[in-house]
């Protein structure tokens, strides 16, 4: 269906992306395209439908057919009824306001008969489930139904093949597995090709036909993913598992896992439980209540957060995790008390507060509007009056070395965190809040991300991380908080917390279950 | 008719702005201050029972304010500086006189009744207008009634849809930007503070942008157009008859003889039969469809006949034709007199209110 021949391809004036691909997926494969951060997963999925390089520009050699028609001569647009395209923010790629208009849009590019497209708006709107939602406002809905809206709106056009960038980054994990129930169903029921970019490979590893795995070099192996998993640099739990207990293949979902414990008989013990910290009280809320006019985000939560320990705050989009943050450092108005190391950071002056309570918001590269690398850490000393080099000592501390005189919005995603991460604790806040740090983080990044908040934490610092991340949350912290319509649902060490509901719990644990192992190096020992 | 709407459609977008313009136009044929205020609640009682509460039909209590606002200000400015004129002295304010360098200007002294009667009756069609224009912003869906623009005025529509969601998402950027920004410890000031905030809003918006022309182009936009530039003799047919029509309607607005006016309205009428030919033309080179257009149905041609039924009633009992009408419609402000409603301006308001009788209100839902 999909035919890559000896493909090689630059953007102008760089190293090559991709070089010497050749792999063809089969009608009716998943395929799951991953690779580390910034490895040209993007571009492989721009050369299916051609926006590589008719609308990115570069060059490109070799030859890439879909459906037997060649990308090299039709445009995106002439592919428009052969691929449905979904960018990695859909509410970006929303040309209309209102979902009805929005599925109808790409049909009435095609030219089709409005008798045909009433009648596919209503097939498409039944098929992912989104009947309800049809008069309404884009911008009004949530990142789950954004995301059905955006599939919903390129299968219209009945294409044979579908290309997903990052569907399920921004999602909460229920929302998530929502998501992936459509797109399964889309391959299993209509029998649809589809190829997705994942970071999180653990949620759609089981799903998956084939992988194809983009190396560092711009090469890709492409294979079954048990057989591509087992030497790849992208390490998911399972893959992370198989490799602590030596298995041979990787197992793809936690089915197999269980039946290859079983089958070894492997034994594991979790370890003894650890008493969490409850003093020296580090940040302390009572009764915090944020209201946007008449939707009340937060409700009256009172928390207090043990100096030396992380929290991990979790719950669905739009739970009031992200506000609690903000409120608690003071950037929304908020009532009841917060009180950082004797301080309210919401009383003090901007500068002030940043001593106390530093945050590192969702969009990171908010923060950052200086022309080179070297200029924002120049800033940042001045910032928090600190003696020069102090920033820049951070950020090497964080273990980044990053290129001074670079452009602070050329660097990858998680450079651009630890550049932040670094001007913000320029400051020696004592308490640290990290707002979604994973999104768009591979798992290298994210087990460097992992050593930097031991640090913190070893340092006596007060760190509490946002995340919809349960692999992430289960390794690195040592508290969990759920939230739902802002008020606080479960709250409890993070070994109890997460193995108690399902949809908290990471891999290895429902591998082992009921055993309470949280990671692949406690099970291995 | 294969596709029977399951729910009550609204009128069609246009229909709504064409009885607005035809009231609004039909106010500005006399100055009666009891048929303004009489027009002013029917409109107000269309736009009460007929609005939906989509973030559009918000807008209908700004354009109060504002005729409210443009009354009081003309009616104080008219009894502190136009006082002078008329016999009918209601009270007096402090005097003011300029020196003689500044002659004829006076402020304050007697306040009469006349003036005051003048600007208000002048007032009240003005803000009438305005109330017109709001209730057509809170009654049409302005993307909807941009969805139904001849096929030659595709693209420039699409452009304009666009450029009304760039608004909104510049502010939720900026307020984003700055509010992170905070977390570095205050604003910046001055000249860096145009750049903190400057810089990264434009990166947020060119990424917008290009997120959607990758989609728009990976969804098929344009892919119908027909590759061949139109012909050159073409182009030019399409602008002379707009230059003909253009200068039509220039010399019908001010040429007075009556064989003028011939010459000017046949100029206007070949133009806009040509522009329309040339727009028919055009609208082929681009193969799109619609989804579920707004039909025109007859209740969208009763809905523009109301308003045309009060245009037309104001027009002949505001022309000089028939003078008894004419004095109710324009009533003397000196003397002044109490104004008299005519019979027939009945027709006007019944007109007006045609809408309530022809639409059905909006579901419960509230969206159309």
């Amino acid at each position: 269906m999909i035919e890559f021949d000896d493909v090689t391809f630059a953007y102008s004036g760089a190293e090559p992306t991709l070089r010497d691909v050749s792999f063809t997926v089969a009608d009716g494969d998943l395929c799951v395209v991953v690779g580390l951060t910034g490895t040209g997963k993007s571009t492989l999925l721009g050369l299916v439908n051609g926006l590589v390089p008719h609308f990115t520009g570069g060059r490109l050699t070799g030859r890439v057919r879909v459906a037997g028609r060649s990308t090299h001569h039709e445009r995106p647009r002439d592919l428009a009824d052969l691929v449905g395209y979904v960018g990695q923010n859909p509410l970006h790629g929303f040309v209309t306001d209102r979902v009805e208009d929005e599925i109808a849009y790409g049909m009435e590019q095609l030219g089709l008969p409005p008798a045909t497209m009433r009648k596919r708006v209503e097939e498409t709107l039944d098929l992912m489930n989104i009947v309800a939602l049809r008069d309404r406002p884009l911008a009004d809905l949530s990142g789950g139904q954004q995301q059905r809206v955006a599939i919903a709106s390129v299968l219209a056009a009945q294409p044979r093949i579908l290309v997903l960038d990052e569907p399920t980054s921004a999602l909460d994990p229920n929302a998530a597995a929502d998501v992936l129930a459509a797109i399964t169903t889309l391959v299993h029921e209509v029998g649809l090709t589809v190829v997705l970019a994942e970071h999180r490979l653990e949620r759609v590893l089981h799903y998956a036909d084939t992988v194809a795995w983009v190396r560092t070099d711009g090469t890709v192996e492409y294979g079954r993913p048990g057989d591509v998993l087992a030497g790849c640099d992208v390490v998911p739990p399972l893959a992370e598992l198989a490799r602590a207990l030596r298995w041979p293949g990787v197992p793809t979902s936690v089915r197999d896992a269980r039946r290859l414990v079983q089958c070894d008989a492997i034994t594991v013990s979790a370890p003894p439980p650890k008493a969490l910290p409850t003093a020296p009280v580090g940040l302390s809320v009572r009764g915090l209540t944020v209201d946007y006019g008449r939707l009340r985000a937060v409700d009256g939560v009172s928390l207090d957060f043990a100096a030396g320990t992380t929290t991990g705050l979790m719950g669905r989009n739009g739970a009031g995790k992200s506000s609690l943050l903000w409120a608690v450092q003071g950037g929304v108005p908020s009532t009841g008390e917060v009180d950082a190391a004797g301080v309210d950071p919401r009383r003090l002056r901007p500068a002030d507060a940043r001593r106390a309570v530093a945050l590192v918001p969702q969009t990171a590269s908010d923060l950052l509007y200086l022309p080179t690398v070297s200029a924002e850490l120049a800033r940042a000393d001045a910032e928090s009056s600190a003696a020069p080099g102090t920033a820049l000592g951070q950020l090497r501390l964080l273990g980044a070395d990053l290129p001074l005189d670079a452009d602070p919005h050329d660097l990858s995603e998680g450079q651009r965190l630890a550049l932040v991460l670094a001007i913000q604790l320029t400051a020696s806040p004592s308490v640290v809040c990290l707002d979604e740090p994973t999104r768009g983080l591979d798992y290298d990044m994210k087990h460097r991300l992992r050593d930097i908040v031991a640090q913190l934490v070893a340092a006596g610092q007060t760190v509490i991380i946002s995340t919809h991340d349960v692999e992430f949350a289960a390794a690195a912290t040592d508290r969990l908080v759920v939230m739902a319509d802002g008020e606080i649902i479960a709250d409890g060490p993070t070994r109890q917390v997460a193995t108690s509901s399902p949809s908290f719990a990471p891999q290895v644990s429902k591998v082992f279950a009921p055993v309470p192992v949280l990671t692949a190096a406690e099970a291995s020992r | 008719m294969s596709a029977r709407p399951p729910r009550p459609r609204q009128a069609h977008p246009w229909a709504w702005w064409g009885w607005a313009l035809a009231v609004a136009g039909a106010s500005s044929f006399g100055t009666n201050p009891l048929l303004s205020v009489l027009l002013g609640l029917a409109v107000t009682a269309v736009v009460v029972a007929r609005r939906t509460d989509d973030p559009w039909a918000r807008s209908v209590g700004a354009y109060f304010a504002l005729a409210g606002i443009v009354l009081a200000i003309r009616v104080v400015f008219a009894a502190v500086a136009g006082a002078g004129v008329g016999s009918t002295v209601l009270f007096t304010l402090p005097h003011l006189e300029f020196p003689e360098w500044a002659a004829g200007i006076r402020l304050g002294g007697p306040v009469t009744a006349e003036p005051l009667a003048y600007t208000a009756y002048d007032s009240l069609r003005l803000g009438l207008m305005l109330l017109c224009l709001g209730a057509a912003n809170a009654l049409a869906n302005p993307k909807r009634a941009l969805k139904s623009v001849p096929g030659a005025l595709y693209e420039a529509s699409v452009a304009v849809v666009i450029a009304l969601s760039v608004a909104p998402q510049l502010v939720e950027s900026t307020q984003r930007i700055r509010r992170a920004q905070r977390l570095r410890g205050g604003a910046p000031r001055g000249w860096r503070a145009v750049s903190a905030v400057v810089l990264p809003v434009l990166a947020d918006a060119v990424d917008r942008s290009l997120g959607l022309a990758a989609g728009m182009e990976a969804r098929g936009f344009a892919r119908t157009r027909v590759a061949t530039r139109p012909s050159s003799a073409a182009t030019i047919a399409l602008l002379g008859a707009m230059l003909l029509a253009t200068f039509g309607g220039f010399l019908l607005l001010a040429a007075s003889g009556t064989q003028e006016r011939a010459a000017a309205a046949a100029c206007l009428v070949v133009g806009a039969a040509g522009v329309a030919v040339g727009l028919r033309a055009a609208g082929r080179r681009l193969r799109v469809t619609r989804y579920r257009p707004d039909p025109w149905t007859p209740r969208d041609t009763a809905l523009v006949g109301g308003g045309v039924l009060a245009f037309g009633t104001a027009a002949l009992l505001g022309s000089t034709l028939w003078p008894a009408a004419y004095a109710t419609m324009h009533p003397s402000t000196d003397p002044l007199v109490w104004p008299q409603l005519h019979p027939a301006m009945a027709l006007i308001l019944v007109g007006a209110l045609v809408p309530l009788a022809v639409t059905s209100a909006p579901t419960a839902a509230g969206r159309p």
